[in-house]
């Protein structure tokens, strides 16, 4: 079984229930959204999954177990993720943040040397997210959207096969999303995609499939179109947020 | 006015040597958030590695050139234990940090004891550097205090150097950014901590040997030092060389100004009043991390 695969998920905070029996299953090739109100527990799962948070249950990926490695190991086994809020180094540059990412598998010695051509790989990726002409500035600099492309790019280079994404576009101009949606094409090409996001306009646009979490638990899931349709969600997800 | 330069000379060396131990401490601060209570025990080790090594070499120059590296890996590896066995197992929980390493301070110390004695002991100067130079008539200054700030100098230059320009560094310097996304990255975070901490550690033996020049060496020798290296920790803003060598420089400088027209206890008195007034005014020290905004 290739994708992503999880089975009755759980993560306790203290007594307090985030995530209660979550069974996912994300074929390779799909791009995936995940959606529900805030508190759904949704960045918790992506938590779960890449051993940020301590969770119960079983987590395959490409048929390796993920829960219980470490989270160095859980990025190595190919399975990439990004924050909420753009989160990059900030006071390194554009180019060494990549490095950073593209880094993990140099040997001890070769760390102590200066790097005096920049890799393919990591040239590529600045093309893919159209950074190469801000590739000397402190990430810390760029604007909000540049960042978050900055985040895909070091998923890229790191070779990860899984892209978990943390709400992408939140504060992006229509331009910015616009350009998103475009990579987000592009990676999906090879890439497996999993997408929280609130906003609707860019989940009806590219989404394959959707899933509705809810209080801890998947609510619904299938099609952009079933899950509009589904009144458990009608009632749940849209009476929290009617303007989206 | 010779006073004088002679005083700021000796104030100078006194910084370099809180250069060297701040440094270490700010590295690993910086690294982990937590505060080592036994940082200053590994200046006693670096120390005590020189008095080992001239009972086993004769030469006194000789051994404090092998004393150098010996001394840095010898409180490295001990900083790295410390950090194996307890620091990284309470990950999160500043407070019980602080005892616990308080506890191993008091423990190492008593080691020393046992096996050093408890009297303090004395080492060799070698003899370059036993004597003085004469920089007027009648401004001398003594060449094993030249030594120490040089020491200290280097020591800062191949740190800064190697944070910025070898991928190593900056390996350090993204755990210290930001640990999570340095994980999700693919980097081995422990691994970075535990070479942070022999660095850091390494450093306070370095300081160590240098205090051998100036000092004897006794069990609590560190006790008394790592107080006002938390001070330039502190004042010169966490994570920051910069704020940490200028403010090593001064605070050596006005303890020893003050400490020639006063008392040793008024100088500690008026440096620690100077320092509360200043962390009121900039809390955040002299230079701080900029921060993620909120916005």
């Amino acid at each position: 079984m290739t994708g992503l695969t999880v089975r009755d998920l759980k993560v306790v905070f203290d007594g307090f229930v985030a995530v209660g029996g979550v069974d996912l299953d994300v074929p390779a090739g799909d791009v995936r959204f995940i959606i529900g109100p805030n508190g759904a527990g949704k960045t918790t799962l992506v938590d779960a999954i890449t051993g940020l948070a301590r969770a119960t249950g079983t987590v395959t990926f490409d048929g390796q177990e993920l829960l219980g490695r470490k989270v160095h190991r859980i990025a190595r086994l190919g399975v990439g993720r990004t924050f909420q809020n753009s989160t990059v180094f900030e006071e390194l540059t554009v180019l060494q943040n990549l490095d950073i990412a593209a880094g993990w598998h140099r040997g001890p010695l070769t760390l102590l040397r200066r790097r005096t051509s920049i890799p393919p790989r990591v040239q590529a990726a600045l093309e893919t997210i159209r950074l190469t002409a801000v590739r000397d500035q402190l990430a810390g600099t760029l604007p909000h959207g540049q960042k978050q492309w900055l985040e895909i790019g070091m998923l890229l280079v790191q070779d990860a096969k899984l892209f978990l994404l943390d709400e992408p576009v939140a504060g992006m101009s229509h331009e910015e999303r616009d350009a998103t949606g475009e990579l987000l094409g592009e990676l999906s090409r090879d890439h497996t995609v999993v997408v929280i996001e609130h906003d609707m306009d860019f989940l009806r646009r590219f989404a394959r499939t959707v899933t509705v979490m809810h209080a801890g638990r998947i609510l619904s899931e299938g099609t952009v179109a079933e899950v509009q349709a589904d009144p458990r969600v009608q009632e749940v997800y849209l009476g929290h947020s009617v303007e989206a | 006015m010779t006073l004088v330069l002679s005083q700021l000379f000796t104030g100078i060396s006194i910084g370099a040597v809180l250069l060297l131990i701040a440094l270490g401490l700010s590295l690993t601060f910086g690294q982990m958030n937590v505060i080592n209570m036994a940082h200053g025990e590994l200046i006693a080790a670096g120390a005590y590695t020189v008095y080992v090594l001239q009972k086993v070499l004769s030469g006194a120059g000789l051994s404090l050139l092998i004393a150098l590296p010996v001394a840095f890996v010898v409180a490295g590896l001990l900083g790295v234990l410390i950090e194996v066995l307890l620091i990284r197992r309470l990950y999160a929980r500043p407070l019980d940090t602080l005892l616990v390493t308080w506890g191993v301070s008091l423990i190492l110390q008593q080691v020393f004891r046992d096996v050093f004695g408890a009297p303090n002991v004395q080492t060799r100067a070698p003899s370059a550097l036993t004597g003085s130079i004469h920089v007027t008539d009648d401004l001398v200054i003594s060449s094993s205090r030249v030594f120490i700030l040089v020491l200290a100098l280097v020591a800062v230059a191949a740190l800064t150097a190697g944070l910025r320009t070898t991928p190593l560094g900056r390996r350090i310097r993204a755990v210290v950014q930001n640990r999570d996304l340095a994980a999700v990255s693919g980097l081995a975070t422990g691994r970075v901590d535990r070479l942070t901490f022999f660095i850091g550690s390494g450093l306070a033996g370095i300081a160590g040997v240098a205090l051998t020049l100036v000092g004897p060496i006794g069990p609590t020798m560190g006790t008394n030092l790592i107080v006002n290296a938390f001070l330039v920790v502190v004042v010169g803003g966490i994570g920051q060389l910069k704020g940490t060598v200028i403010v090593a420089f001064t605070l050596g400088i006005v303890q020893s100004m003050v400490e020639y027209t006063t008392t040793v206890s008024v100088a500690s008195v008026i440096v620690f009043v100077v320092i509360v007034a200043f962390l009121q005014w900039r809390p955040q020290g002299l230079f701080t991390l900029r921060t993620r905004s909120l916005a």
